[in-house]
């Protein structure tokens, strides 16, 4: 086993308390692998010399410094292709050349000693001459569309100074297509940009978004009316300059950007922990929009993330409390009702929530005492989540965060689909594979930001990505090789690779020869890499492959002394680890503590039982129990079985601290005041004053959490002795809105619990990164204004990107190799069950919105095309899932032989796959088991 | 003595002249077309509302008392869900009427706004929607504007040609 941990391969960690398992760990860093930083150059802008970085391009430079450039076809994220002309800038050619020529300044790269005008008339000339042309076929639109108020279109139209129309020939036209439930195409409005296209097809991998004809009639759209079917397609409406691609659930209840109330916050839906802002009006929340973090999202979030907010207001919404046997009840008496089943009870069994915050979970096991303190998972899960944390607390592992995954260049995904389970990585491994092209352009000259060229001098060229999981995944297509096999058999394949890398790990006996020769192959990639790394996940629940990952990971640090290995482990909700962090007890125990009568009362907190383990055991559960009682903000089947229920806040409603699978501590925000009654899930279980006597409260108990305080600045924070406003400074509709309940315009609600005000007033400026609600910046209305708000272009935010990474580089006193499995032995007749994730489907909260329901699949049990003619199944067919349940035969091709694939979390599918069980089909007619 | 008897004359000769004070409500002032008084909503020659629910107006407005949301109907013509003004806050400055992009919102010479309970102030948009143009007769908006809703394609809009065939491989 490795001895002392002194780096990992992506650079130095920051200074400052940071490693929370490690607190004070003696770690040394030796150098980051990415040579010394490029030295510093400076440019002439309009008379003036400024500091640049070389390598840069003119336009990212220029916009780094702060100055105003108009652009549109450069993206940060994306690059160069020169197609807009927009950031046209003259250049001279040198000190004593008076005229200069104009060049695109997203084309030229930065130079010592370089002089340009941003400024000259010649410049402003020929940026409002593009603009003016860009205008002539956009149509008179922007009263009724989405866009306006926030579209970079008109940003830059009044940034160049356009104001009257002079051509007057006919505008061209376009039809519009539907692209399904996310997105709404209004053609008219393009300027040919391409980033559209460039985003959908170059950066997220998408065929079915394309360009069709040519010079001024180009067309951006399907090859016919149809769902956009890539998982990002969402972004295209931030992509996009203006007003093409928009919101279609926004659409709906639409409100401008600045009329909407809005929060940092992080998203719920899986365990990434992307930063979102949320927007509300008139009490409602309106929609998600992406907030930059320089760490985690940059500037895309996934469909399930952007779209899925449908439940904070949706028709099984919880805004009263409840009691079984009166109805609804005022909140007093909710009140009451508690207080007296708690003091009533004999042992309260307290189960906490994966997707409920630190302190909700932290206030609920103050609340039981630790030992009656239950994570409300699955077992199987809760056993890959102790079995993970045992890895990155004893090995020489480090959990990368989304950034540094796009810069591995060799990956290696055991068991899992990340798109279905950890969507926003996908999208990070897609340009991770993109680094072999990077290499290319490095040997041959070409700057990254040259997006045609590099793409042109890579070719096909990738940087080595193997999958090995049970089922097909969207990452196929990049993918060097893939294997498909059941978990067991990747868990093997997983050992061997460790076994290739470090011949001191156990070899792996009965292997076939095309495993072997893949173990071989994904060793030798993984161990010529600069900075591999290793995705797996609680995805197919389980903890062989967990172990795998641990022992490559042991390997490679064997093979790399001194080197933590890059590894991100995807958990299924948005505080997994957080829960997992927490160390309690696991469901069985529960039931068990039910069951021997220690304990009479349940005490639920955010959590769906029959989510979590099978129908018969959480009736019998909730049966046994005399009282129980669920706090959560959505009506389900657990809560329709309890005695008394009180509503609680939705995420957009309340303040917390999540813990991504990251391994960061993230403090979200209320966006909007409580529905109804509802309120913050801990306020019902103690008496904290306000949250951040419980953060503090959480961090003294429990050492892990000693820097959550830290997350954020807490609700004493001031500038200037002002609180931050939640509302843009033009906020409309104030004295009007709760007119016509009331003409006595009642106080803003006062937010005891941070920094933010429910309010237009207050701090302008300076919002420390973690408590900025929106961006905006003068002159700059659509998000792109996030330029001015990051330390260089697309790079980290001033101030640091917020969050508190609990989980250092695990050194701990490592692990003894661990045996690898042996082969499962074969059941006649029967397959195993595997869980098959979906973006769509898989989690509970976002299958609220209607319009992520409709992406969903329709239940069924997948099996290999060759099982399914040997056990005589044809497709359609409906067989018997587990007793009473029929599910129709979905022929998955690919899928590995010998399993049965289970959509996993769909609501209308009662059994979850909670492990790896034999299933024997029945079909109608046969005798049932 | 001479600028008190000076003084003296000019007040005493105004018992002479005509009074400006008319007998409101007896007699009434002209008012002409352009007077901020109370806020109409008007409606496009064929008879539909012209609000677009853009937001615009509630924007601009100074005092905050106007709120709107926005709603689509089948037509996919954009209007107002509600369309509340809240006149006991509302000033009259008729930054509303210039902000408007399809002249719905208008300011007209009625000025006679006077209540004994400030809720009878608060007007819905049924109170503000009048069933004629104001003082613009001849404009629609969707006459202009790109998007496409029933009754008028794509390209039918003034000064647009007909919307492109992607199929097609000429020029």
């Amino acid at each position: 086993m490795p001895d002392k941990i002194v780096g990992n391969d992506f650079g130095p960690p920051k200074a400052g308390p940071k490693d929370g398992l490690q607190g004070g760990s003696p770690h040394k860093i030796v150098g980051n692998g990415f040579g010394p930083p490029k030295a510093g150059l400076h440019i002439e802008i309009d008379g003036k010399s400024h500091p640049v970085k070389a390598g840069e391009n003119l336009l990212q430079a220029i916009l780094s410094l702060g100055l105003d450039l108009p652009y549109f076809c450069w993206h940060p994220a994306m690059g160069s292709v020169g197609a807009c002309r927009q950031c046209g800038v003259i250049q001279f050619k040198d000190a004593n050349d008076a005229q200069g020529r104009v060049v695109m300044a997203c084309m030229t790269p930065v130079a010592e000693g370089m002089r340009i005008s941003l400024q000259g008339p010649d410049a402003k000339a020929f940026r409002a001459g593009i603009l003016e042309l860009l205008m002539t076929n956009h149509p008179h639109d922007c009263p009724v569309c989405e866009e306006g108020g926030e579209c970079h279109l008109q940003d830059m139209t009044v940034m160049t100074g356009h104001t009257v129309r002079q051509y007057r020939g006919l505008k061209r036209t376009h039809r519009n297509q539907d692209l399904g439930p996310f997105i709404n195409h209004e053609m008219n409005r393009c300027i040919a940009c391409y980033r559209c296209v460039r985003y959908y097809q170059d950066y997220c991998g998408g065929d079915d978004l394309q360009v069709f004809a040519s010079h001024n009639h180009v067309y951006f759209g399907r090859q016919e009316d149809g769902v956009l079917e890539n998982e990002f397609s969402g972004n295209l409406v931030e992509v996009c300059p203006t007003g093409v691609f928009t919101d279609k659930t926004f659409s709906r209840h639409y409100s401008r950007k600045w009329d909407l109330q809005t929060a940092p916050s992080v998203c719920v839906h899986c365990g990434i922990g992307c930063n979102t802002s949320p927007g509300e009006r008139y009490g409602s929340l309106r929609r998600i929009v992406n907030r930059y973090h320089g760490e985690i999202n940059g500037y895309f979030l996934c469909d399930r993330g952007r779209f899925g907010y449908g439940f904070v207001n949706g028709p099984a919404r919880l805004y009263q409390a409840r009691s079984a046997e009166t109805g609804p009840l005022d909140v007093s008496t909710a009140e009451n009702r508690l207080r007296a089943m708690l003091e009533d009870a004999k042992g309260i069994v307290g189960i906490g929530s994966p997707r409920a915050s630190l302190e909700a979970n932290f206030a609920l096991r103050e609340r039981v005492g630790a030992e009656r303190f239950h994570a409300g998972i699955g077992d199987a899960e809760h056993g890959c989540l102790r079995t993970l944390l045992d890895l990155v607390r004893n090995l020489p592992l480090h959990l990368v965060s989304l950034r540094e995954a796009e810069r591995a260049d060799a990956v290696l995904i055991l068991g899992e689909d990340p798109t279905q389970t950890a969507p926003r990585l996908a999208l990070a491994l897609r340009q991770a594979v993109r680094n072999r092209a990077l290499a290319i352009a490095d040997e041959l000259g070409i700057p990254h930001w040259q997006d045609a060229a590099v793409r042109e001098a890579a070719q096909a060229e990738k940087s080595p990505l193997f999958i090995a999981s049970p089922a097909p995944t969207r990452l196929d297509d990049i993918a060097a090789r893939t294997c498909r096999a059941s978990p067991r058999t990747i868990a093997r394949l997983g050992f061997a690779v460790a076994h290739g890398i470090c011949p001191e790990a156990p070899a792996v006996m009965g292997l076939t020869p095309e495993h072997e020769a893949l173990a071989a192959e994904i060793a030798q990639a993984l161990t010529s890499a600069e900075r591999p790394l290793i995705v797996a996940g609680t995805g197919c629940l389980s903890e062989d492959v967990l172990r795998a990952v641990g022992q490559i990971a042991a390997a490679l640090a064997a093979a790399r002394p001194g080197r933590a290995t890059a590894v991100h482990f995807a958990v299924p909700e948005c505080n997994s680890l957080g829960l997992a962090l927490m160390d309690a007890q696991s469901l069985a125990h529960a039931a068990h503590t039910i069951e021997s009568g220690e304990a009479d009362t349940l005490l639920i907190l955010e959590n769906d039982l029959y989510r979590r383990a099978d129908r018969t055991t959480v009736d019998a559960l909730l049966t046994r129990a005399r009282q129980v009682i669920v706090i959560d903000h959505t009506l389900h089947a657990t809560a329709e079985r309890a005695h008394l229920v009180l509503p609680a806040a939705s995420f957009a409603e309340t303040e917390g601290t999540l813990v991504s699978s990251e391994g960061r501590a993230q403090r979200f925000f209320a966006a909007m005041q409580p529905a109804g009654d509802s309120r913050d899930g801990w306020r019902w279980l103690g008496p904290w004053p306000c949250l951040d006597d419980l953060t503090r409260a959480l961090a003294d108990s429990l050492p892990v959490f000693q820097q959550i305080t830290a997350c954020a600045p807490g609700a004493a924070f001031r500038i200037a002795g002002q609180k931050i406003p939640r509302q843009p400074h033009r906020y409309s509709g104030r004295t009007a809105m709760l007119a016509d309940i009331r003409i006595h315009e009642p106080k803003q609600p006062e937010d005891t619990d941070s920094a933010l005000a429910f309010s237009m007033e207050g701090a302008a400026n300076d919002h420390p990164p973690a408590l900025n609600p929106f961006v905006w910046a003068p002159g700059w209305n659509s998000n792109q204004a996030v330029g001015k708000f990051q330390d260089e272009a697309g790079g980290h935010l001033s101030g640091g990107d917020p969050g508190i990474r609990l989980i250092g580089d695990g050194a701990g006193t490592g692990l003894p190799w661990s045996v690898p499995p042996e082969t499962e032995a074969s059941i006649a007749d029967a397959l195993r069950l595997v869980p098959l994730h979906h973006i769509f489907g898989s989690d509970e909260t976002s299958m609220h919105s209607s319009a992520v329901a409709e992406r969903a699949p329709h239940p069924y049990v997948a099996l290999n095309p060759e099982d399914a003619a040997r056990l005589g199944l044809a497709e359609g067919e409906e067989v018997e899932l587990a007793p009473d349940v029929w599910l129709p035969v979905k022929c998955l091709p690919g899928l590995a032989a010998g399993i049965a694939g289970v959509p996993a979390g769909l609501p209308d599918l009662p059994v979850p796959v909670t492990a790896w069980q034999s299933w024997k089909p029945n079909k109608p007619g046969d005798e049932t088991s | 003595m001479i600028s008190q008897l000076r003084t003296l004359w000019i007040v005493l000769k105004h018992t002479f002249s005509r009074a400006d004070t008319v007998q409101y409500p007896e007699q009434r002032p002209k008012l002409y077309p352009r007077y901020r008084g109370r806020i109409v909503l008007t409606r496009d020659p064929d008879g539909e509302e012209r609000c677009v629910a853009c937001n615009l107006c509630a924007a601009v407005c100074p005092v905050d008392c106007i709120a709107l949301q926005k709603t689509e109907d089948v037509d996919g013509r954009w209007y107002p869900e509600f369309f509340r003004i809240n006149f006991s806050r509302c000033i009259l400055c008729g930054l509303c009427e210039e902000a408007c992009p399809t002249y719905a919102i208008q300011l007209t010479p009625d000025f006679e706004l006077c209540e004994y309970d400030r809720r009878n102030l608060v007007y819905e948009k049924e109170h503000l929607l009048i069933q004629g143009t104001g003082k613009y007769p001849g404009y629609s908006f969707y006459r202009v504007a790109g998007k496409a809703i029933a009754g008028k394609d794509k390209g039918q809009a003034e000064n647009e040609a007909p919307p492109i065939d992607v199929h097609s491989l000429l020029p």
